[in-house]
């Protein structure tokens, strides 16, 4: 999903950057307001933060006979929050941009949109619908991460077509980006939410009763009967 | 979930990588995002800025991308190591 440097031009980049800025900002805040409000939560961002740092660092092989990578960020926004995953993108996408001439500074706005601010925010829908139509915690993991994660890379497709549309339009321009991306994603998406679904299940086994300080799940005791939080 | 499910999810990871790599062993694996890239250029878009520093060599980039994936791999490590340490103590 990443747009490498300089693969926007004017005004598009500005765009991107002006959009995601209030997103950060936001996340920004709720890192400091969930912090204070509840120290013991500091080891769980760092947690996010590491999942992100290494799924986004694998480069996986795909049925289409090229290589992408994972986001880690739908099991982030479940966890901390969509807020919280943009900051956490953002750190990852510079990292890259600096150190792996990955993606690219003029297009970190694009690309933390993309990665930090539509999939977490989806996943995170996903799994508060889940969560009320009483799904389990796990299948509402694996939904969350992994539409999450493939929903990045449709929205890096719609960054592309709108600046590089073919003869025949957007539309057009949009399917052959979405074949490069989208499609060789579905294999890695499916990977993510098996990944997110472990960790979370770990989460939910050790640190039940902080997640249920966070909201991000139920304790037993209340309305929920969950499997996955009795430890 | 018990350990079994692990495995079994384990099982499905591992399958669904080499997967591909069993079926068309000889495709070229090229990454996405340069494939994105390639398709862009081939319009003669001309990119307007270039990243301000590019790891010398692919062994570099390789280096700098295991990196970031053992930077990741160690907290997480630590994480569950110390929770379960903690557990198994009380």
């Amino acid at each position: 999903m990443h747009i490498m440097e300089g693969f926007l031009p004017h005004p598009w980049w500005e765009i991107w950057f002006i959009i995601a800025i209030p997103f950060i900002s936001y996340g920004i805040y709720r890192m400091s307001k969930v912090t204070k409000k509840i120290p013991e939560a500091l080891p769980l961002l760092a947690l996010m933060g590491a999942f992100v740092f290494v799924l986004s660092a694998l480069k996986l092989p795909s049925v289409t006979g090229s290589t992408s990578h994972p986001t880690g960020t739908g099991l982030a926004a479940v966890v901390v929050g969509p807020g919280i995953t943009s900051v956490l993108s953002l750190i990852v996408l510079i990292f890259q941009a600096l150190l792996l001439a990955h993606g690219g500074l003029t297009t970190l706005g694009a690309n933390v949109f993309s990665m930090g601010i539509v999939g977490p925010i989806a996943a995170y829908a996903i799994w508060v619908t889940c969560k009320k139509m009483r799904i389990s915690s796990s299948v509402s993991v694996f939904l969350a991460a992994a539409l999450g994660d493939l929903l990045t890379y449709i929205v890096t497709s719609i960054q592309l077509a709108l600046v590089f549309p073919t003869s025949t339009g957007f539309f057009d321009a949009f399917l052959r980006f979405g074949s490069i991306f989208a499609i060789t994603q579905i294999p890695l998406a499916i990977g993510e939410g098996i990944l997110a679904v472990i960790l979370f299940d770990f989460l939910a086994k050790y640190k039940g009763q902080l997640l249920a300080t966070m909201k991000v799940i139920k304790l037993p005791h209340s309305t929920n009967t969950e499997e996955a939080t009795t430890p | 979930m018990k350990p079994r499910y692990y495995i079994v999810l384990i099982a499905v990871l591992v399958a669904l990588f080499a997967t591909p790599l069993l079926l068309s062993p000889s495709a070229e694996y090229g990454g996405a995002d340069s494939a994105a890239e390639t398709a862009i250029s081939d319009t003669g878009y001309e990119p307007w800025f270039s990243p301000i520093w590019e790891p010398p060599s692919g062994e570099i980039e390789t280096l700098l991308f295991s990196l970031q994936a053992a930077i990741g791999a160690l907290i997480i490590g630590y994480f569950i190591g110390y929770e379960r340490g903690k557990r198994a103590k009380t």
